[in-house]
Order: structure tokens, then C-alpha cells, then sequence
């Protein structure tokens, strides 16, 4: 039960992926692309961590916290970039 | 009965992330969009980590916790995240379905007081 | 303000050993021992970026205030999701300044944070006097009942923990 469970549930974050991929790419404003880019950095901590499950290995915990440690820290450098026209002064 | 847990746990979490991401491709404002993510993806991810966690520690091989500072990490930074984002889409001002306050373009002003 | 002693932040200490034993995934006397010495040393060498000391004055209070946020928040997402699934074009999204009677930087950034996390609120923009929040409701009829909900549910314990009335 758990296999199929686990198929189901790569299956919805793979279309999870899609639909913010496609406001990457559309996203009429800059905001718009940036929240798109910071929920990919979360879908894949979330299909890192399936992964995990389907093949029985911690291994990929360390890649999923680099990651959401990356997608928070270039979200927060993007929109400081917008709020005040430079990131590091 | 675990795996039936761990099966609620699993799609419950699937489901929050693909909603969250649904709403990002479905509402029409920027404001508006910046919730679904926020919230959802979220919850979704933290019953997804929460999922891992007891698969992990009923495998028998002791108890494995450290799920928990991925999903602390996340719940930490997401408001920040969606904090700032808001501040920034004020800043430029973009349009909104609510009525949009006066006097927002001092992004600058307020980043000031951070600084001692 | 800057108070050099052996153990500047008594509770950052605690929270990095224990974050430590976390990233590890083991609770080996070794790493328990390694995980308190860098609690220990971490605070001692960043204590330029964090001048003012956090202070708890009453740790249930703060225990009880988690049990309710993480409650809303499952609760918050339930409505979200029903509001995105439901009819996009039936939203009533809406900015609201909700006055605030905080004073304390880490009690104004918690509920800046509560409030992204919990009641369909996305909190905006502080402003420069920190008088006010501006928060964005996704879908709300009443603005001054969810001011009023607001004050009720987060602000008066934040400020029953951190300033003590």
C-alpha cells in the first residue's frame, strides 16, 4: 500500500512542480517569478524527502536542508535587491 | 496501523504542496498568491518531514529526529520569506485586488530601524 | 546593554546544543558534550549581532501560546485550501493596519511571524514608528473582527510572555 501511496504522492508534487514552474516562466512581475522560485526550493525539499522514503535512505536529508537552507537565503538576497537596488552594502 | 499513518501522513502532505502550488498558478493577485504558498506548501512539506520521521525511527534502527530541524527550519523562514516578498511587492507597487494603503513606498525608511 | 559574562544568552545555549544533537541524529556522550560546548562558544563569538538579551517571563505561557499557533495553523491551512479549491473570483482580499501595543523587537517579529503562519493573514509592512502592522487578508468580510481576533489570539499572550502584563 505504502509503494502505491508514495507513486500517488510523486505524482502530485511533480504537478506541483509544473504549476509554479509555469508562474516562473509567466509571472507577469518580478515578486511573482521570485515566490515561484522559493516554492520550487520547497517542492524539492518535499520530493527529496519522498525520495528518501521510496528507497529506505537517510542520505538525502542533508541535501534537503542545504536546499531549503539555499532557497531561503536567495529569496531573502532577491528581495532585498528589489527593496533597495543592491544586496550587500 | 503505521503504514496507515504513515499513508495519511504521506498523501495529506502531497496534497497541502500541490494545493499550494495551485494556488500560486490559480488566484489573480500578486497578495493573494503570496498565501497559498505560504501556508500550504508549508503545512504540506511539515506532514511530508513528520512522514519520514516515524518512517525512520520504526525501520529499527533507533530514532531519527533530525527531520524536525528541517521542518523547524521551514517554519521559521517561511514568514520571513512571505514577509519580506509582501514588503517588496509594496514597494513597487503592484496591483492589487484590495485597496492598496497610502504611504507604502517607504520600504527604505523602515529598513533603516533594523540598524542600531 | 552588552553584558560580557561566561553565558550571554543562558537560552541560546540550550537551543544550539539541542539543534546540534538534531543534525547529528545521535545522542552519543560525545556529541551531547560537543553540541554544549558549541553552544557555549557560538553565542560567545556572535555576540556582536545580538546585543539584547531574550527574556521569558513566564515559559508555560509561552508553551501554551505554541499549542494554540500550531493548532491554527493546521486549521488556517484547511480554510486556505478551501478558499484556493473554491471560487477565486468570490475572494474579498483586503489590507488591514492592526495598531499594535507590543514594544519589544522579538515579541513584534513573533507576531509578525504568527500571523504569515496562522489566520489567512499575510503580515506586510511594519511602519517606521512600529505603531502599526499592515497585514493582507486573503478572504474576509469584517476587518475590525479580525483586528479584534488578532489582538485577542496572539498579541495578548505575546505580551504576557515577553513584557509581563
Amino acid at each position: 500500500m505504502l509503494s502505491v501511496v508514495i507513486d500517488l504522492a510523486f505524482s502530485l508534487v511533480g504537478a506541483a512542480f509544473a504549476l509554479s514552474f509555469w508562474r516562473l516562466l509567466v509571472g507577469p512581475s518580478l515578486p511573482d517569478r521570485i515566490l515561484a522560485l522559493d516554492t520550487l526550493y520547497v517542492d524539492a525539499v518535499a520530493l527529496l524527502v519522498l525520495l528518501g522514503i521510496h528507497r529506505s535512505s537517510t542520505l538525502y536529508f542533508e541535501a534537503a536542508l542545504l536546499i531549503a537552507l539555499m532557497g531561503f537565503v536567495s529569496t531573502i538576497a532577491l528581495c532585498k535587491y528589489l527593496l533597495r537596488g543592491d544586496i550587500i552594502e | 496501523m503505521i503504514d496507515y499513518l504513515l499513508s495519511f501522513l504521506i498523501l495529506a502532505g502531497a496534497l497541502f504542496t500541490f494545493i499550494g502550488s495551485f494556488g500560486l498558478w490559480r488566484l489573480q493577485d500578486f497578495y493573494s498568491r503570496l498565501h497559498a504558498p505560504t501556508k500550504a506548501t508549508t503545512l504540506g512539506v511539515g506532514s511530508l518531514l513528520l512522514a519520514s520521521a516515524l518512517f525512520f525511527s520504526t525501520r529499527g534502527e533507533g530514532l531519527s529526529l533530525h527531520e524536525v530541524l528541517v521542518t523547524l527550519f521551514l517554519f521559521i523562514t517561511a514568514p520571513v520569506s512571505a514577509h519580506l516578498l509582501s514588503k517588496a511587492a509594496l514597494h513597487l507597487r503592484l496591483r492589487s485586488l484590495a485597496e492598496l494603503p497610502e504611504d507604502t513606498a517607504g520600504g527604505e525608511a523602515d529598513s533603516k530601524t533594523d540598524q542600531p | 546593554m552588552m553584558r560580557p559574562g561566561w553565558l550571554p544568552h543562558p537560552l541560546l545555549t540550550p537551543v544550539l546544543a539541542v539543534v546540534w544533537l538534531l543534525l547529528v541524529n545521535s545522542l552519543a556522550p560525545g556529541q551531547i558534550v560537543l553540541g554544549m560546548l558549541l553552544g557555549w562558544l557560538i553565542p560567545l563569538f556572535t555576540l556582536r549581532f545580538w546585543p539584547e538579551t531574550a527574556r521569558i517571563d513566564k515559559p508555560l505561557a509561552l508553551l501554551r501560546f505554541i499549542g494554540v499557533v500550531l493548532y491554527d495553523i493546521v486549521i488556517a491551512n484547511l480554510v486556505v485550501a478551501r478558499l484556493i479549491m473554491g471560487n477565486p473570483s468570490r475572494l474579498q482580499p483586503v489590507f488591514v493596519r492592526v495598531p499594535l501595543a507590543l514594544k519589544s523587537d522579538l515579541a513584534i517579529s513573533l507576531l509578525a511571524n504568527t500571523l504569515c503562519l496562522t489566520p489567512g493573514t499575510v503580515s506586510s509592512q511594519l511602519t517606521p514608528q512600529r505603531t502599526h502592522l499592515l497585514v493582507h487578508a486573503l478572504d474576509t468580510a469584517d476587518p475590525a473582527a479580525l483586528i479584534a481576533t488578532i489582538k485577542r489570539r496572539y498579541e495578548a499572550p505575546l505580551r504576557e510572555i515577553f513584557e509581563g502584563c
